[in-house]
């Protein structure tokens, strides 16, 4: 048995998500080896190296790579599974977007966004966000999965694993990056913050959701998410949402604040180790879920809650 | 330009979901079923492709297909889409759950006959969350594809599309023909109007099943149990910002 995890890395450096699909490889069990296709990705190569459990790494570079887009990452992966049993890619939109297309290649149906591994061929996945879970078993002989990382432990340091550096594939492709826009923060990023702080709806607008998260966010460390209706109000941008049509996070605090807490919303946030919520009305389900409700406006609670942890010393 | 969008006919998006005592599987039995909120978005950038609007220019696409793979009920869902303003429509009967390579196994049959310059679905169905579909058909077909489109601009035979990706936005050329697939922030798609409503009774749907297509749609994994997840139970309430400061250092989370 022998396993493929591709790593999630932006070329300069590894993401955590990778130690978390790792340890999902190794529950499957057999010779887990990490996949790093990138341009100019030593570093991240080097980094899934000293994964501990890891075997090999296989390093393929390559400016058509740089994105990892769809295209790319099938022509490279589908050829490797010659070597492996089964491929696991992380449930990022990355993953999302290449697995299906090297399953479909494969003629293999992929087991989508597990949260559990019961044995080397069954699996545990949400449906419904998250609504129900479904056990699920595989019997194809490769199998190629995506793994929601927010579910598994993060594979520790201490391995010395070799890079063996393979081929890329030659193009050209029928799809090219054009550019990127992406969101500076010097916040932590969403799905792997410690901390999360959320607002909802009852912010009002943009710049009050701005005016009352942010200061609350740094002060914790956390990163800023949002509930849908917030983000189809305009009072944040799409990558902050938190849900089943956003982001699935498990922070160790998530503080949700005027979140009345849609079901969409709870798929994607109730596996945080402590729930905090703070909303005016008591009725909300968001307190059906929280470790510890506070019920009252945040205009009062928010900046109460600012001075009591400056006064605790955070 | 001829646009395919395949649409899916799921539980209603705001039905609480229930699992059967005997865990196997969802109890639907009875409760409305509407068109996957995704599908939906997609059949609205076909059809301003068609009418001129979200940006795109009058009649880039000449006509609009919507294909479902389903029971007879799915007609419903594809006369919802003709409703939105999709030219006619095609059913693929089966009965039972279909798989995402299944049913992009029959869509590729369907591309392969109907010829579209694209295809633009959604990016999951709210019922199994696979989120496969659209970039398997791509694979299936060797096309290019663009998921997560928040935004599409078509010109000179190629499609510019932003996608919503973590962290931020990414744009991408993709060459016609491709494999577009929706998210949320694409448009905001309409009521349909009484009279197309209608109208889309009026328009023809064509019936084929998988053996018509030569598609084995056996589905590959099996499905063991269907449970609730844990509950989560609900804890205290507190009294003041003070009190929960001192409950989160207790909890070791500060």
């Amino acid at each position: 048995m022998a396993v493929l995890v591709i790593a999630e890395h932006d070329n300069a450096s590894l993401k955590d998500a990778t130690n978390k699909v790792v340890t999902a490889a190794k529950a499957i069990g057999g010779d887990v080896d990490v996949l790093v296709a990138g341009a100019n990705a030593s570093a991240a190569a080097q980094a899934a190296a000293k994964i501990d459990g890891v075997r090999k790494v296989l390093h393929a570079d390559s400016p058509a790579l740089a994105k990892q887009l769809a295209e790319a990452m099938e022509a490279l992966i589908a050829p490797l599974m010659a070597n492996y049993d089964a491929v696991l890619f992380p449930a990022t939109t990355t993953g999302k977007n290449a697995a299906p297309r090297v399953a479909a290649k494969l003629d293999v149906m992929q087991v989508s966004n597990i949260i559990g591994v019961e044995g080397p061929d069954t699996f545990v996945r949400p449906i419904y966000a998250g609504n129900a879970l479904i056990t699920v078993k595989d019997p194809q002989p490769k199998k190629v999965i995506t793994v929601q990382p927010t579910a598994f432990k993060a594979a520790a340091e201490g391995g010395n694993a070799s890079i063996e550096t393979i081929a890329a594939p030659d193009g050209p492709f029928k799809s090219a990056f054009v550019s990127e826009e992406m969101a500076k923060s010097d916040r932590p990023e969403l799905t792997a913050a410690k901390r999360v702080v959320s607002g909802g709806r009852a912010l009002g607008s943009n710049e009050e959701f701005h005016r009352v998260l942010d200061p609350l966010a740094d002060k914790l460390g956390a990163a800023v998410g949002a509930s849908r209706a917030a983000v189809d109000a305009g009072y944040a941008p799409n990558d902050y949402q938190v849900g089943q049509t956003g982001k699935v996070v498990a922070p160790e605090l998530y503080v949700a604040i005027g979140i009345s807490g849609a079901i969409q919303h709870l798929a994607g946030m109730k596996d945080s180790k402590v729930i905090v919520a703070i909303n005016k009305d008591e009725e909300a389900p968001i307190f059906q879920v929280a470790d510890y409700g506070l019920v009252q406006d945040y205009k009062t609670a928010v900046p109460e809650l600012m001075e009591e942890l400056t006064k605790a010393g955070v | 330009m001829k646009v395919l969008v395949p649409v899916k006919r799921v539980l209603d998006f705001n039905l609480k979901v229930r699992v059967k005592p005997d865990g196997s599987g969802v109890d639907l039995s009875n409760l409305k079923m509407s068109i996957n909120p995704f599908c939906e978005i997609a059949v609205e950038e076909a059809v301003r492709m068609k009418e001129g609007g979200g940006g795109h220019a009058k009649d880039a696409a000449k006509e609009v297909v919507a294909v479902s793979i389903g029971p007879e009920q799915a007609q419903e869902t594809i006369r919802n889409a003709l409703a939105i303003g999709a030219d006619r429509g095609i059913l693929v009967r089966v009965d039972g759950e279909v798989e995402p390579l299944g049913v992009a196994k029959l869509l590729k049959a369907v591309v392969d006959a109907e010829k579209p310059d694209l295809v633009i679905l959604g990016k999951q169905a709210i019922d199994d969350d696979n989120n496969a579909t659209g970039q398997m058909l791509a694979a299936l077909l060797d096309w290019p594809q663009a998921t997560f489109a928040s935004k599409i601009v078509l010109q000179d035979g190629k499609a510019t599309v932003t996608r919503e990706v973590d962290g931020g936005l990414q744009t991408l050329d993709v060459e016609l023909p491709a494999i577009i697939t929706t998210d949320l922030r694409l448009n905001e798609p309409r009521y349909a109007s009484l009279p197309n409503i209608m109208k889309a009774k009026k328009k023809p749907i064509d019936v084929k099943t998988p053996s018509d297509l030569g598609v084995d749609v056996t589905p590959r994994l099996q499905v063991m149990k269907t449970a609730e997840p844990p509950k989560r139970q609900a804890g205290v309430k507190v009294k003041s910002a003070a009190e929960l400061v001192g409950k989160l250092k207790e909890a070791g989370v500060l």
